[in-house]
């Protein structure tokens, strides 16, 4: 008991002691004090993380009631099962790298305790989230990820970049928490409770309320799962609101590795599978979860395609393989939605961090353009960045146990999607496929552009190239470690067919096995080429990769700037999507905003109110002042014409009646 | 009212009448002090003047409280104990505020202190007057000495015009209320005002007693010339400013307490409402209005802080009548308590008008007070309470002075009326708050002398500390205000108010 509340207590008190501890002696305490919390508790979470899934424990254990209202009750409890011990693993772990691999990356900047700080209340916020047993909790972290995202992504607030790029992600979320907000009231009006538990249990007899409104009759659970999947939307980045993340990566890149490719961005794919009960009573929202998830793998593969910032790459490189994650909950392949978190969790992590070694030894030049030749100077972290693209491009050999993470998480996906057999199903598989083609190229590409070739630096920032202290590549070793093993290791407890014996509860289940996983599993007798078409589209982006950014370098760079291809420009400009909704939303509310600031407020509200008002006021004081003329018998005169309109009016109206 | 039936004899009825008997004594008495020391006994005479002050406060306190002597044609109840003790109050502080002045001055002669008692004693008589000879009596007694003092300063072109203006205009307003009081006598046929309310409680619905209803007007006009209420306020303003500052001061407090007593007196004694109406109520509201608003309005146009002053004065006097509108036994203690707190509230403030004096003399303009804050912070701050308590604004007293006024007139039905009120105060709020502006953010304009006479630094203090720990203490006065209020309003209404 006393273990779980330390994985969830610790960081919020490093959080709370950084900065006087960094007041008090300085800057290298709050790193200690923070990352000694940070290390406990990752081991602890992996002690726990054996003891869930080994003996399926599933229980709620409650630290305190939060608040009582009537019959409202919340309580402040920690949920603990399989679902929650994996994701205690992803973010302990990565983010005791993350602090670890901070002491040296942010090295120079002269606010640390300030940053050590935030990401361990960032670490508080998310676990907060994870363990929640009710909505409200959920909330809590939800919004408290948020916040901390908003701090860190700003934490240079000098440059006005940042600034821009944490208002913008702390808006485009709060679209998305609008509609988390609804679907949790919805939620509440259906059910009366935000407990899961009871929830859960609920949901069978609940599967035919209907909400009214206007004439037509919603179906409720429908209702409900599509307003929390625009929450989850909004947090993941996912089509129409993902264009926060690639702004996000103003942030500093460890910030980027933790919350924008690991933690916070996985809370809508994690909250979609904690809320598998729900959303297995909706198939409307199912399908649309499918759609979306699938159509995001594709579009962010697209983008990632031309940019040129290295961050940006691994952004837009992110936000598909979070398509690839709903897409998997949206064909109910929970368990292996899950499995790509984690095994995700390990290699994205180690590509952010590669490349926070990579702008490190840069003198912080993010722009690939700039890059290349880089590999004799840098050769570990050329090594590990390798071992995170094999991983992420999900390079293995089909029909062995040869591969890395990707491999079988990734492959895992898209049988499951061609396994579920239905229309959007196949869809989402034709999708992954093709993602998985843009996904090498683009990995490929990355990595030949930094690495390989002439470099194209100057000089002096080639002479300064370096590789990165030991806490930086430490932590990216261990990432490393995970990258290449992970996948083997738990394939076969994370996607077992009988869901039990790993996950326990946390899923739904009908029947004995799995029928969805079950199909996925069978694939390789029935359709093989299932099983060979990632692994071809995959050789296929490297090859071409490997044409154009190795053996005719100059002639694609030339392409590259002098093209005029409308399709390139679309997908370098990120479909316009920027640009769309600068037009659509803020632009035109920026004009309502203009509209009501100068006509509303100004002409109408201060005209009529206080400036108006306020003339009106003179106006009648200079007459009244006036009357003052100082002569006597104006004054007289005065008094006479009182009495007698007052006689005159108690004659018609007052005496008389 | 039973009281006034009794007839007493001569003997008790001069025992009742001992502190206006014993106060005019007191006049002579410095008169001839004050003859045979010259101009170097105004110390003394003030000193004693004031003493002569305490002593008759002290005579209304162990005098009886309830009984009526000269065959009902004077009054004493706890309505007069009380307004005696303001007016009193308001008398001796003005005495003490203006030795200092006159001296500084040199316009100090030993009348000054002689005048106010005598105005003293005419207010006195105005308010024990249950009979209009009476009441015409200590009102021009009052007025007489006034004009003079008005003109006190009588080297100062300024002072004398005022004087005289006043005493043109007073007696224009003495001739409304003569003309008013001969038509009530030539209808009812007596001046006692039982008599009056008694001929009055058979209805003045019917068109032959329209002559009351015209001789009541009159007399109203008469009486709401001396509390200035618009539009028989015009001669405010000038006077206010043209006269001496204490006499200002003395202007702005004790008079107007008296007059509004005998408003009180003869709209609730003589013509007491019947069935919660009264035809006075529709003259008293438009009084009321019209001095709030042009009080609100006026005030934000001046820049002579005495003008203010009096802008001020046109306008408390307009909430204060709102009270009266409501003719409850709330609505009387409300003006009675407004009555208190507004004389309390002037005393401090004028102190402070006193305190503005530079070497090359007296000054009176508000962008004088400027950076007050910064070279007297002590009396910025007093008089930053007293300006905002001025402005109404909670929780000071000010504030609960107008809600006690405000909160009768809506119980009876004038909800409309308080809304007005509000608004006016809220208007009013303007000037006052300039003040505030003016002594806290703008540039200093160089400092006053310093410092402030002892007795004026205590007049000071005690307003300010009254103004903001008024509603700390404000039962003991609330209390005696009703006690008051009960004995002025008809037993009947009052029974029926609960």
């Amino acid at each position: 008991m006393l273990t779980y509340k330390l994985i969830v207590l610790l960081p919020l008190l490093g959080a709370m002691l950084a900065i006087p501890a960094g007041k008090m002696w300085g800057p290298r305490a709050a790193e200690i004090l923070t990352c000694t919390f940070m290390v406990i508790i990752a081991v602890l979470s992996w002690v726990v993380f054996f003891d869930v899934t080994g003996n399926q424990v599933d229980m709620v254990l409650t630290i305190a009631t939060w608040m009582s209202s009537g019959d409202f009750q919340v309580d402040w409890a920690l949920k603990i099962d399989s679902l929650t011990a994996v994701m205690l693993v992803v973010i302990n772990t990565v983010s005791c790298l993350v602090h670890i691999y901070s002491i040296g990356y942010m090295s120079h900047d002269p606010h640390r305790p300030r940053f050590f700080a935030y990401l361990s209340l960032f670490t508080f916020a998310m676990l907060m989230l994870v363990t929640a047993s009710n909505f409200l909790q959920m909330f809590f972290g939800w919004e408290g990820v948020g916040l901390a995202s908003y701090l860190l992504i700003g934490f240079w607030y000098n440059k006005p970049s940042a600034n821009a790029a944490a208002i913008k992600a702390f808006l485009v979320n709060r679209v998305g928490d609008f509609g988390f907000v609804l679907g949790i009231l919805a939620t509440f009006v259906v059910f009366g409770t935000v407990e899961f538990e009871s929830i859960f249990t609920q949901v069978h007899s609940k599967e035919h309320e209907v909400f009214h409104f206007l004439s037509w009759d919603f179906h409720a659970m429908t209702i409900i799962c599509l307003l929390l999947f625009v929450g989850a939307m909004g947090k993941s980045a996912q089509l129409f609101l993902h264009t926060w993340l690639p702004d996000a990566m103003e942030g500093p890149t460890p910030v980027s590795a933790l919350i924008h490719a690991e933690t916070m961005v996985t809370a809508g794919v994690f909250m979609v599978c904690r809320l598998s009960y729900m959303f297995e009573a909706a198939p409307t929202a199912l399908m649309v979860v499918t759609v979306v998830g699938a159509s995001t793998a594709f579009f962010a593969a697209t983008i990632g395609l031309f940019q040129d910032d290295i961050k940006r790459v691994i952004a837009y490189s992110t936000c598909s393989q979070l398509g690839y994650m709903f897409f998997a909950a949206g064909v109910s392949a929970y368990p292996v939605a899950m499995f790509h978190l984690f095994t995700h969790a390990f290699f994205k992590a180690l590509l952010f961090l590669g490349a926070g070694s990579v702008i490190h030894a840069m003198s912080n030049e993010q722009d690939m353009r700039n890059m290349g030749g880089m590999r004799p100077m840098i050769q570990l972290t050329f090594g590990l960045m390798l071992v995170g693209t094999i991983a992420l491009t999900g390079l293995g050999i089909p029909f062995t146990q040869i591969g890395m993470a990707g491999f079988f998480s990734k492959d895992a996906i898209i049988e499951s999607a061609f396994a579920a057999g239905t229309t959007q199903g196949t869809y989402a598989f034709w999708m992954g496929i093709a993602a998985a083609l843009m996904t090498s190229f683009y990995s490929w590409r990355l990595l030949f552009l930094t690495f390989e070739g002439k470099p194209r630096a100057s000089k002096e920032v080639m002479g300064h190239v370096h590789e990165s202290p030991w806490v930086m590549t430490i932590p990216l070793i261990i990432l490393a470690l995970g990258a290449a093993f992970a996948g083997y290791l738990f394939y076969g407890s994370f996607t077992s067919t009988t869901l039990t014996t790993f996950w326990g509860d946390a899923f739904p289940i009908h029947g004995q096995t799995h029928e969805v996983l079950h199909n996925a599993h069978e694939i390789k007798n029935t359709h093989p080429w299932v099983i060979w078409a990632p692994f071809v589209v995959t050789i296929i982006g490297l090859a071409m990769a490997f044409h154009f950014y190795i053996r005719h370098f100059a002639r694609t760079q030339k392409a590259a700037a002098t093209t005029d291809s409308l399709m390139y420009k679309f997908l370098k400009n990120k479909w316009y999507f920027d640009e769309l909704y600068d037009l659509l939303f803020v632009r035109s509310l920026k004009r309502l905003g203009r509209f009501l600031w100068k006509t509303g407020d100004g002409k109408i509200i201060d005209g009529f109110g206080p400036d108006g008002v306020t003339s009106v006021v003179l106006n009648v004081t200079r007459r009244a002042v006036a009357m003052q003329s100082g002569y006597l018998y104006h004054y007289a005169f005065a008094m006479l014409v009182g009495v007698a309109a007052l006689i005159t009016y108690l004659m018609f109206a007052g005496g008389a009646h | 009212m039973d009281v006034t039936q009794n007839t007493v004899s001569l003997g008790q009825s001069l025992s009742i009448m001992t502190p206006e008997i014993g106060l005019s004594i007191a006049a002579l008495v410095l008169l001839m002090i004050g003859v045979f020391r010259g101009d170097k006994g105004l110390p003394l005479v003030s000193l004693l003047s004031v003493g002569a002050l305490v002593v008759t406060g002290f005579l209304v306190a162990v005098g009886p409280q309830s009984a009526s002597a000269f065959n009902g044609s004077t009054l004493v109840d706890p309505f007069a104990v009380y307004m005696k003790y303001l007016v009193l109050l308001g008398s001796a502080v003005a005495i003490l505020m203006s030795f200092d002045f006159l001296k500084t001055e040199k316009i100090g002669g030993f009348e000054f202190p002689i005048l106010v008692i005598l105005a003293t004693v005419g207010m006195l008589l105005m308010i024990s007057a249950n009979d209009l000879i009476v009441l015409y009596m200590g009102l021009e007694l009052q007025s007489l000495s006034l004009y003079v003092l008005a003109a006190y300063n009588r080297d100062s072109l300024r002072s004398s015009e005022s004087g005289l203006k006043y005493f043109v205009l007073g007696a224009l307003s003495s001739g409304l209320l003569l003309y008013g009081a001969s038509l009530i006598y030539g209808f009812t046929g007596s001046t006692n005002f039982a008599s009056i309310a008694a001929f009055a409680s058979e209805g003045l619905d019917n068109r032959e007693n329209m002559g009351v209803i015209f001789g009541m007007t009159f007399l109203l006009a008469g009486l709401a010339f001396k509390v200035s209420a618009v539009p028989f306020h015009m001669w405010t303003p000038d006077v206010y400013e043209g006269s001496p500052t204490p006499v200002t001061a003395f202007f702005a407090a004790a008079p107007k307490i008296a007059a509004m007593a005998l408003i009180i007196r003869v709209t609730m004694g003589a013509f007491p409402p019947v069935d919660g109406s009264a035809p006075w109520q529709q003259i008293v509201v438009f009084l009321a209005i019209a001095s709030m608003f042009l009080g609100a309005f006026a005030g934000i146009g001046q820049s002579n802080i005495k003008r203010l002053m009096a802008y001020s004065s046109i306008g408390h006097m307009g909430y204060a009548l709102v009270g009266l509108v409501a003719g409850t036994v709330a609505g009387i203690q409300g003006v009675l308590i407004y009555m208190l707190i507004y004389l309390v509230t002037l005393v401090g403030v004028f102190v402070c008008i006193l305190a503005m004096r530079r070497k090359e003399g007296m000054v009176e303009k508000i962008s004088d007070l400027a950076g007050l804050s910064r070279t007297q912070p002590v009396v910025a701050w007093t008089l930053l309470f007293l300006m905002f308590s001025l402005a109404g604004i909670p929780p000071l007293a000010g504030f609960l002075g107008k809600l006690f006024v405000f909160l009768p007139a809506i119980e009876a039905g004038y909800a409309w009326l308080a809304v007005l009120g509000f608004i006016a105060s809220v208007i009013s709020c303007a000037y006052y708050l300039n003040v505030v502006k003016v002594m806290f953010f703008d540039e200093p304009a160089g400092s006053f002398k310093k410092p402030m006479p002892l007795a004026h630094r205590g007049l000071l203090a005690v307003s300010g500390i009254f103004t903001v720990l008024f509603m700390l203490v404000m039962r003991f006065p609330l209390e005696w205000a009703d006690v008051a209020a009960r004995s002025i309003v008809p037993v009947t209404i009052a029974a029926g108010a609960g």
